[in-house]
């Protein structure tokens, strides 16, 4: 199946630049990935993206961005794509054995929330392990539960989780938190949640039937390890861009975000674009993406007027 | 849309699920949950691809939070494969149709 545009990836970029695109009678095919919605539908009340003055819900959000897409031609389907050639014109897909060509593609494949990447961490995931309070918090109502991370999410993170669990110690490596002043004071004057200064998580006990059950504490200043219980462990501890698939093809900084021309969403390879969260670390807002999914949209319009 | 997926609760799970004459597939999940919302039309899909083959159903861990502690459900959402009563499959988060066509092709054969 052949193309003019294929958007890789169903977050606020990449359906604004399905809006764009599709209103410009280019007919994008979006595949919406193995997260359909992005980051938006791990959130709950989005109270910041303009036009929304009482707040709206994320996943309400983005079906209101997917309907818009549609509405004006585009196609959304949940694949995932494993493969891509970008060295060769028109751009193939591989979506497992079906392939699909374009003659542009905008890549935007976001982020995803980082991992320690501890043995245990993978191994329970899911079953106390977790990167998504808002989606898990509610399964440890009255449990002890731990937020890694120093940040404005392990915050976010920690605070929400005090509806359900009975005490919340965030674990955090430093001895300041990097979150925002607001969200510090909300930490600090909450009676049930506790800070580990200078500690790092080490490992996990627990079993896919027993749950999670304690976790390793490393205190990083002098090196001891105590061991303490717990029910949960709540990731916290920033993103990584969801870019593997185009490693050794696509110019990536050592992060692994994918560099974009300045005030552009060009890659290095013309016909290319990236925007939201692939090619953001510093905004990473719901709309940003959009902003630049736009600009992703029309630069790959005037390419293919131009080329 | 939504006519082959059933609505499964804590009453009815034994007889429709548990004493169910097929494969049964049931995604938990809940109103809040977004990767829910976001799984929601693909289990629609299955369902109807495979209607008649599978029994495919939903049910919501707020209103039937029994059953979905009887399973150790720890995050939603969380979809279980039944075949005779006994569990055999599962996926957690939002993982996409093809893993879950493969689990239910699996319990088929």
């Amino acid at each position: 199946m052949h193309r003019k545009v294929i958007i890789i990836g169903s977050g606020p970029a990449g359906l604004t630049a399905a809006v764009y695109a599709a209103r410009a009678n280019l007919e994008p095919l979006v595949f919406e990935g193995s997260q359909p919605g992005g980051q938006l539908t791990i959130t709950t009340d989005v109270e910041n993206f303009p036009g929304f003055p009482d707040g709206i819900m994320g996943p309400e959000l983005i079906e209101h961005m997917r309907k818009q897409a549609v509405r004006f031609g585009a196609t959304c389907e949940y694949k995932t794509v494993d493969r891509v050639d970008l060295l060769s014109s028109p751009f193939t897909i591989w979506v497992k054995d079906k392939k699909y060509t374009a003659d542009t593609i905008i890549i935007s494949t976001g982020a995803s929330a980082r991992l320690l990447g501890l043995d245990s961490e993978k191994e329970l995931m899911g079953y106390g392990v977790s990167a998504c309070a808002t989606c898990d918090g509610f399964f440890f109502k009255e449990k002890e539960v731990l937020v890694v991370g120093g940040g404005d999410s392990a915050a976010e993170e920690a605070i929400f989780l005090t509806k359900f669990a009975s005490k919340v110690t965030i674990i955090h490596r430093r001895d300041e938190l990097r979150a925002s002043k607001i969200m510090q004071d909300r930490v600090f004057d909450h009676k049930r949640i506790e800070i580990m200064w200078n500690s790092s998580l080490d490992d996990i006990s627990g079993t896919k039937d027993s749950g999670v059950t304690g976790a390793m504490i490393k205190d990083t200043v002098s090196g001891d390890t105590k061991k303490i219980s717990c029910d949960g462990v709540f990731m916290a501890i920033g993103h990584i861009p969801n870019t593997s698939v185009f490693k050794g093809q696509l110019d990536l900084d050592d992060k692994g975000y994918i560099i974009t021309k300045p005030d552009s969403t060009y890659t290095n390879i013309p016909g290319v674009f990236a925007c939201g969260d692939v090619q953001d670390q510093t905004y990473r807002q719901a709309v940003t993406a959009a902003g630049t999914g736009c600009m992703s949209a029309i630069d790959a319009e005037r390419w293919l007027e131009e080329n | 849309m939504a006519e082959n997926v059933i609505e499964f609760n804590d009453q009815n799970f034994d007889s429709d699920v548990l004493e169910a004459g097929t494969p049964v597939l049931v995604d938990f999940w809940a109103v809040w949950c977004g990767p829910c919302k976001a799984i929601a039309p693909i289990v629609e899909e299955i369902a109807n691809d495979y209607n008649g083959k599978v029994k495919v159903g939903k049910m919501d861990v707020d209103r039937n939070n029994q059953v979905a502690m009887r399973y150790g459900i720890r995050s939603i959402p969380t979809l279980l494969v039944f075949n005779n009563g006994e569990v055999v499959d599962q996926v957690i988060g939002n993982v996409g149709k093809e893993s879950i066509e493969s689990m239910l092709n699996k319990a088929l054969s």
